[in-house]
């Protein structure tokens, strides 16, 4: 076996220096009765597993071999080579949480700047190390606005917030004495002002905007920000496509004090939906309630720049059931490549990323818009996502199964993410599906998919 | 734009050859004009349609940097780390063990990499064979009905777990109010448990380190949802007392979480089904080898017995009669969602891999796994302290009570283990032993690095002796000196300011 260095004389000259005579005599405290070797296939060699997995690949219809429309949460966009293959060095993939400063420098700069790069973006003061994906980065973000507000129970969420973001906040708060409370979206697309500040009172800790939103409709932070301050809660800020940033106002200038979401958009695979790369920033003054891990700048013995992890205390394995969170990683790797794809786009390449995904799906929105028989039901301003309506009697689902057979993946249907049969057969929703666009896109496939809208209506 | 080389100023102290070191921030390494990227021009009109009120300006601070300064920085900044392929990584409790290559280019294809998680069942038809896959093996390998590879991490996978298990008590009428943890547990336990709403009671470990069966039968009342118990414990002893301690939990009406981050010590030679265990998580990134990353991304599926399936988080990969696999989030009494899509999908990728390349013969990882720790202890209990002298699986746990007498901690010990060339062992847990060193060296190290190991702390026991202060300077030879993590929480700086 190619992983296992001992040699049979090694392993007996070990059995010798521990005085056993064999490996089993080492499995003795463990019980006959519990003992059963799995049914499991003989070894594959490396070719043949190369041949498996690949054999699986290939049943997937991916971004290189298709027109590629899909977003919902996961972007197509580009990752630079180089973000990808440095995590092939080993001394990125084979390390571990930088527990021990002094020969972990590496991973703990790399954060360090991966913190800035966050701060920056989101025009908030401190941000962790990363966290696992934009759903549980809301569950921590309402749960550290639950623990500024000592005592409040509300959570005041737009229904434009992700659905499974929405999801996941459910589980996690179903046994925590916690409420939420969903505000409904205008005509527009965008949360409603006036449902958000009706819904908002002095049991509320948090009110939790994501913008652009699920829908793909830009909503303004400040909205969301000026009904938290009304009643004392905390503004959350949730992102969940990230090179939107560049582009958009940030949540720390509409007055967000936390925000946080998904940053695969920004040197991360869209990988099947993981891993990807979770994010929370907030204002200073609540540093020390932030969760997850943070890097610090700190000297060494000789007075020498050198970083480690800090506020540790907050942590699980120091504060056990009293910890801010039980998280325990974060996303290393991902946070490496996404600092790396980051630096590399600066400050001029994330604008103009963000510029051309904007401007590819405002063509796009207005070729969709055109075509006869499909219809925008949103009137607000999108950044590179939004929301179509097929003609009457055109199931979503159905036709967007068709253009997958022909290898244009033109959209995600609503009815994902609904219990469908609570959805009447010719319901708007069931009829309704997102587009995404980014600098992936030429202008012939956004034709080509425009085409075959049409074909399909005919 | 020089790397300064630290001289090797005492052939005594440098164990290791001379790091590079001192290199600046990226955002240092910035300027202006400099461009990094490229893009195609655009082929569609250029268009702004968003109001001025809701744009923004230029990312002050954010880099202009080129491609070459990138490679070189995140070369050098490599450097300064330590990692599994430049020797034994022991560090307790975390399974550093090799991560196989073809498993990386294999999560890259672009049927994975580039494939996203809502297109249309119709063309995701190998994903969903691969997680079906998966979660088959791991029942398998668990003895369990069902798993769901949803979690993100262990951590996830245990509040998985502990919300599965309340949704059955309420469902059985009764949520119950308490999760019985033992003493030697991992933090994450305590804090899940209290994030699925419970209280924590500990459970007082025994003179062996393991579960006092009369302590246990007197905490499991009619309160208790669940006993969290790591299999082996953090001592890397075996609960040799397993079935009792099942039926206790069980007769109260109880479920048994087994904390899987262990499992290296046992998988392919035992089943946690066969030992009453209920409802358990396991950790990709440990016991099926896919890679760190330098603290994620993990990776947590978790198996339940049958009366927990319909709890599991949604939705769930199925197969159809006809072959065919789909998502059922028809699931009405499930858990929910802890996250978004499927879960950590790269991490099933590669951990399909590793276990292909085992196959039937899996238990040799445990096998290797727990000779190991065995020839290390042999090598060391001479000279280093055990406080539990139960016999070892996978790991060994050490403390410092005989080098304390001179003065010497087990974290001076861990930062010594730098000079000589290893990565420390884990030194912050179990909190049941004071200066613990707990050294999982797991099974792809071999016995010539077992010796070096060994050789190495046997030397820093007599430097322990002769040389306190040096030991406890240490390290020497590492990129940075001892780095001062208590003023690092003193004054914050979190991040660099333009």
């Amino acid at each position: 076996m190619k992983f296992l260095p001992n040699s049979d004389a090694e392993r007996r000259d070990m059995l010798a220096a521990i005085g056993a005579s064999s490996i089993e005599d080492l499995f003795a405290t463990v019980p006959s009765a519990v003992r059963q070797a799995p049914d499991l296939p003989d070894p594959l060699s490396e070719i043949e597993i190369r041949r498996f997995l690949g054999g699986l690949a290939s049943k997937n219809a991916n971004a290189r071999d298709t027109a590629f429309f899909l977003g919902g949460g996961v972007y197509n966009h580009y990752v630079s080579a180089i973000a990808d293959q440095m995590l092939y060095r080993a001394e990125w993939l084979t390390a571990y949480t930088p527990y021990q400063p002094e020969v972990s420098q590496g991973t703990l700069q790399s954060i360090f700047e991966f913190q800035t790069h966050v701060c920056l973006l989101t025009g908030l003061e401190v941000a962790n190390a990363s966290l696992y994906e934009g759903a549980s980065a809301l569950v921590e973000a309402l749960l550290m606005a639950e623990r500024l507000s000592k005592g409040r129970k509300r959570a005041v969420l737009s229904a434009g917030i992700h659905p499974e973001y929405r999801e996941t906040v459910r589980s996690y708060f179903a046994n925590l004495g916690l409420e939420i409370v969903e505000v409904p979206l205008g005509a527009d697309g965008a949360t409603d002002p006036r449902a958000l500040g009706a819904a908002v009172d002095a049991t509320t800790f948090a009110v939790a905007v994501q913008s652009p939103n699920f829908y793909g409709v830009i909503e303004d932070w400040a909205v969301g920000s000026a009904a938290a301050k009304t009643a004392g809660a905390a503004s959350v800020a949730v992102v969940a496509e990230a090179a939107s940033l560049a582009m958009l106002k940030p949540p720390g200038e509409g007055g967000a004090d936390i925000a946080c979401g998904e940053l695969q958009s920004l040197g991360v695979p869209m990988h099947l939906g993981g891993p990807l790369l979770g994010f929370l920033a907030c204002r200073i003054e609540h540093q020390r309630q932030i969760p997850g891990r943070l890097v610090g700048e700190t000297l060494d013995a000789e007075g020498r720049r050198a970083f480690c992890l800090t506020l540790s205390t907050r942590e699980q394995h120091i504060r056990r059931e009293k910890a801010t969170s039980n998280i325990c990683t974060n996303q290393g790797l991902m946070a490496l490549a996404s600092n790396i794809h980051m630096s590399l786009l600066g400050k001029k390449g994330m604008r103009e990323v963000a510029q051309q995904s904007h401007a590819k799906a405002e063509y796009l929105k207005g070729r969709i818009a055109a075509t006869p028989g499909y219809r925008l039901p949103f009137s607000g301003p999108t950044f590179n996502e939004f929301l179509v309506e097929a003609p009457p009697g055109v199931d979503a689902a159905a036709l967007l199964d068709r253009l997958a057979a022909r290898k244009i993946l033109a959209g995600i249907p609503l009815s994902r993410f609904f219990d469908s049969r609570a959805l009447p057969a010719d319901s708007a929703d069931r009829r309704r599906f997102l587009v995404a666009a980014t600098e992936m896109n030429t202008r012939g496939e956004m034709d080509h998919l425009v085409a075959a809208l049409s074909e399909v209506r005919a | 734009m020089s790397v300064e080389i630290e001289e090797k100023t005492d052939a005594a102290l440098n164990a290791r050859r001379p790091e590079p070191r001192a290199e600046p921030l990226v955002f240092e390494r910035s300027g202006e004009g400099k461009v990094g990227y490229s893009l195609p021009p655009l082929d569609v009109p250029p268009a702004v349609a968003i109001p001025e009120g809701l744009r923004r300006g230029e990312i002050a601070g954010e880099t202009e940097i080129t491609e070459v300064e990138i490679a070189r920085h995140f070369t050098r900044l490599s450097r300064l780390n330590f990692s599994i392929d430049q020797g034994l990584y022991p560090l307790g409790s975390c399974t550093m063990k090799h991560n196989p290559r073809t498993n990386e280019e294999m999560a890259r294809l672009p049927g994975f990499a580039a494939a996203h998680p809502l297109a249309p069942e119709s063309v995701s038809q190998g994903a969903l064979e691969l997680a079906w896959k998966l979660e088959r093996i791991l029942a398998e390998l668990t003895g369990l009905a069902r798993v769901t590879l949803q979690p993100s991490a262990g951590a996830q996978g245990e509040l998985a777990g502990i919300l599965m298990v309340r949704k059955a008590l309420e469902k059985s009428g009764r949520a119950r109010t308490t999760v019985l943890i033992p003493d030697s547990a991992h933090g994450t336990n305590p804090a899940s448990a209290h994030f699925a709403g419970y209280k924590v009671r500990e459970l007082k470990s025994n003179a062996r380190g393991t579960i006092d069966l009369a302590t246990l039968e007197a905490a499991m009342t009619e309160d208790v949802a669940a006993l969290m118990l790591t299999v082996p414990n953090t001592l890397g002893v075996f609960e040799d007392r397993i079935l009792d301690i099942a039926r206790i939990v069980h007769e109260k009406g109880g479920y048994l979480y087994c904390d899987g981050a262990n499992f290296n010590a046992f998988v392919g030679v035992a089943k946690p089904g066969l030992m009453g265990v209920d409802v358990m998580h396991m950790n990709l990134h440990k016991t099926f080898s896919t890679p760190h990353g330098g603290g994620g991304p993990g990776s947590g599926p978790v198996a339940v017995a049958e009366r927990l399936a319909p709890f599991l988080p949604r939705p769930t990969v199925e197969r159809r009669e006809d072959g065919t696999y789909y998502l059922d989030a028809d699931r009405p009494d499930s858990i929910g969602r802890l996250r978004t899509f499927l879960g950590n999908f790269g991490m099933f990728v590669r951990a399909l891999a590793y276990i292909a390349a085992y196959g039937n013969r899996i238990g040799e990882v445990a096998r290797g796994a727990v000779l190991n720790a065995n020839y290390i202890r042999a090598g060391l209990s001479d000279l280093y302290h055990l406080k539990y002298d139960a016999p070892s699986m996978h790991e060994v746990v050490f403390s410092d009570k005989k080098q304390t007498e001179h003065g010497v901690s087990n974290m001076d010990i861990a930062k010594r283990l730098m000079d000589y060339g290893f990565h420390p062992p884990t030194v912050s847990f179990p909190l049941i032993v004071h200066g613990a060193l707990m050294i999982e060296p797991t099974e792809t190290e071999g016995k010539v690095g077992l010796d070096a190991f060994i050789h190495a702390m046997r030397e820093i026991a007599r430097e322990c002796a002769e040389a306190p202060d040096m030991v406890r300077a240490a390290p020497h030879s590492t990129p940075v000196k001892r780095v001062d993590e208590v003023g690092a929480a003193k004054k914050l700086t979190l991040r660099w300011r333009p």
